[in-house]
């Protein structure tokens, strides 16, 4: 009697073709297309918003921003500069992750910490300076409601840095695959602040 | 004394002990699954007691305008019923249980050894069924849109906004398995159809579901401190009732294609002419997507110039007609593969296939609605567009579920029951919609059950419309408790895994 196990054949090969890029880019999708609906919004009320004369009398303006209202645009413009900072970092990182180079990723991935603390404290300066309320009018109310959205997704960009920061600390400076999807959704984020910045803060 | 105390208290104890550490273990078991099967069982199950609850709603409310000069249900309660049963037949029913079969089946057909971030999935479902729960709290204490308690109203929201949350985090596990977990040497191309199915639907609620939850941010935020600029409890659904409608809800009931094609293929063992076809009509279904996210109707009016025509014409025929043509390819190369082969029907075929033809009934029901000469706005016309899509869908789930169940819970489920429920839920569907077609054009008013009049047999319509429903709930509830107790007791499934796919040169 043939006592041996028949042992069963290998299974196939699963090929896990970088899920974390594949994520990124899904999160990336959807945090565009929640800031995108809500520029959409914020645009079709700019647009529907009654006319009003302008304090000289000169022209014809949207009543849509209150005149008393003024948009910091230092800290604005200092965000959108910050933003292609944490971007070039977040490449750093990526650069320096396929050398195997622990330090510079490691030290890339705290630069964009950095920066997206102080994309927030930025927002933050701009809340206070601005000085409104969010039940004085129909432009702060969405205001308030599309820049916090924005300032939510900054901070899940900051909890996908410290995820990579902390797996790059402890030893994996190899893991391309996270670093790289950390990178794709700071390219993304960026890109859906610079919609959002020109929306808001340039054209108002 | 022995050292094992076999009296009747220690034993008794013991055997509490036990039982209490099996069923915290149980709990345990299902707080932290990270099993795809055990996930998807999770999301098919709650979905189907949902289906129940809503079914009996649906009877409630046909029932309640029977006759129109007296009421048996008070007047607030009513308003909050009309408008969760829209909100359970899309988030609570329809969705849920087409991505908890995706959940299911397509780790399996892929070939990969796990649904990827399974966790997430997870975390997903109770973010879902944590929201589900907010949201009918707010409906009992008159909350919803239109609702008269402003508390309420804003726990609604926080609610769909969750149900928003979990849908994603679900429809993002399903994506992310097929497009990085497929076992090597599978291409896209070659995906599984059912499979297929399921990333078309997937990617299209990533995409939509945010433009939703865009709105509520801005409607819950104004209805938290200003209640002005969005006007206020009435305008919650004039900002988000689009979600609640056409073509959006096109976009869960893709994965029906994908489940009639793939009983097709095992049906005619994988001999699937022209299969890029099917590939092709369930993604010319994906285009719904376009329509939803512009958040506006696209209608059609035939009586102005040639030119006015011409221009609401063309937007109309894209986002209406466009899903409609991805169904009729499906169906036709579905049947045509039946015509060419010597095929051995599958109980499963049954539900699959009728469910599928009551969504592209819903289908051409929601383009006729879009044509303005025929008045149809604000009628009973529109609920039997959502009955028709999302009934469609819980038939097509009855299907999927004794197709693939023997494959997720290695038991068969028998046929004649699944083939008799098959048809009596074709029944129930075409009973709860198909008379508010009709009294549509008799002008009976949408979400409105009390003082309305119109010429017709008005106790008819709305008869067979609470009958409908409450047939379609026996029917979900029968399939529920033949599903269980076969797939724990039945015979043990013959299937083997390679029934779930098709041949892809076939």
């Amino acid at each position: 009697m043939n006592t041996s196990a028949t042992a069963l054949g290998a299974g196939p090969t699963v090929v896990m073709r970088r899920p974390a890029l594949i994520v990124s880019g899904f999160l990336s999708a959807v945090s565009a297309m929640l800031i995108g609906s809500m520029l959409a919004i914020w645009l079709d009320f700019r647009s529907n918003a009654p006319l009003r004369e302008s304090t000289d009398g000169g022209k014809m303006l949207r009543d849509w921003l209150p005149e008393n209202i003024k948009i910091p645009e230092v800290a604005t413009n200092t965000m959108m500069m910050t933003f292609v900072i944490t971007c070039v970092m977040a490449q750093w990182a990526v650069y320096s992750s396929r050398r195997n180079d622990s330090k510079h990723a490691s030290l890339a991935l705290g630069v964009v910490l950095l920066t997206e603390i102080a994309l927030i404290n930025a927002q933050l300066a701009i809340y206070s300076q601005m000085g409104i309320g969010v039940r004085d009018g129909s432009y702060m109310t969405m205001f308030y409601a599309v820049t916090a959205t924005m300032l939510v997704i900054i901070v899940v960009c900051m909890g996908f840095t410290l995820l990579a920061l902390f797996r790059s600390i402890a030893g994996r400076a190899g893991d391309l695959d996270l670093v790289s999807a950390h990178a794709l959704y700071c390219y993304a984020v960026s890109a859906i602040f610079a919609a959002l910045w020109f929306v808001v803060y340039v054209q108002k | 004394m022995t050292a094992i105390d076999s009296s009747h208290s220690a034993t008794s104890s013991s055997g509490s002990i036990a039982t209490r550490s099996t069923l915290l273990g149980t709990i345990a078991a299902y707080l932290t699954a990270s099993d795809h099967k055990r996930i998807g069982r999770l999301l098919i199950s709650v979905s189907a007691i949902f289906a129940i609850a809503t079914a009996v709603e649906g009877a409630i409310l046909g029932i309640e305008r029977i006759s129109p000069s007296s009421s048996i249900v008070d007047a607030d309660i009513i308003v909050q019923l009309f408008s969760a049963l829209r909100f359970d037949l899309i988030f609570s029913v329809a969705a849920p249980m087409m991505l908890g079969l995706a959940v299911a089946v397509v780790p399996m057909q892929v070939g990969a050894r796990a649904l990827a971030f399974a966790r997430s999935a997870m975390f997903g479902f109770y973010l879902w069924l944590f929201g589900v729960i907010l949201v009918g709290s707010s409906y009992l204490n008159n909350g919803g849109p239109g609702g008269g308690n402003a508390e309420m109203v804003d726990l609604f929201l926080i609610g769909l906004g969750l149900v928003i949350a979990g849908l994603l985090l679900i429809s993002t596990s399903v994506a992310t398995t097929v497009l990085a977990s497929r076992r090597a040497g599978m291409t896209l191309i070659e995906t599984p159809i059912f499979s297929w199915s399921a990333l078309v639907a997937s990617v299209s609620m990533l995409l939509t579901l945010p433009v939703v939850a865009g709105a509520i941010i801005y409607v819950a935020v104004d209805h938290a401190y200003e209640r002005a600029t969005f006007g206020a409890t009435e305008g919650v659904n004039a900002w988000i009732g689009w979600a609640f409608t056409t073509p959006q809800i096109f976009i869960v009931a893709i994965p029906t294609l994908g489940v009639l094609a793939q009983i097709v293929a095992t049906m005619t063992r994988g001999k699937q002419p022209l299969r890029a076809g099917l590939l092709i009509g369930v993604g010319l279904m994906s285009t719904a997507v376009i329509g939803a996210v512009t958040q506006s109707s696209h209608s059609v009016n035939f009586s102005g110039s040639a030119n006015d025509v011409l221009k609401s014409l063309i937007p109309y025929l894209f986002f209406n007609h466009l899903p409609i043509l991805g169904v009729f390819i499906v169906l036709g190369l579905s049947l045509l593969a039946l015509k060419n082969e010597r095929a051995k029907l599958n109980a499963a075929f049954v539900p699959a296939f009728l469910g599928v033809g009551m969504v592209l009934t819903g289908m051409i029901g929601g383009s006729v609605f879009r044509i303005t000469n025929f008045k149809l706005a604000n009628t009973v016309f529109e609920e039997a567009v959502l009955v028709y899509v999302c009934y469609g869908v819980v038939l097509s789930g009855i299907g999927a579920v004794a197709y693939f169940g023997p494959r997720i819970w290695g038991r068969e489920i028998p046929s004649g029951p699944v083939l008799g429920l098959g048809l009596l839920g074709f029944l129930a569907t075409v009973l709860a919609s198909l008379p508010y077609f009709i009294a549509g054009f008799a002008d009976q008013p949408a979400s409105v059950a009390n003082n309305f009049d119109y010429s017709g047999p008005i106790w008819l319509w709305n008869s067979l419309v609470g009958a409908g429903h409450a047939l379609m709930a026996l029917v979900v509830l029968l399939f529920f408790a033949i599903a269980a107790k076969s797939f724990r007791s039945g015979t043990v499934s013959s299937a083997t895994s390679a029934d779930l796919f098709e041949s892809v040169n076939g």
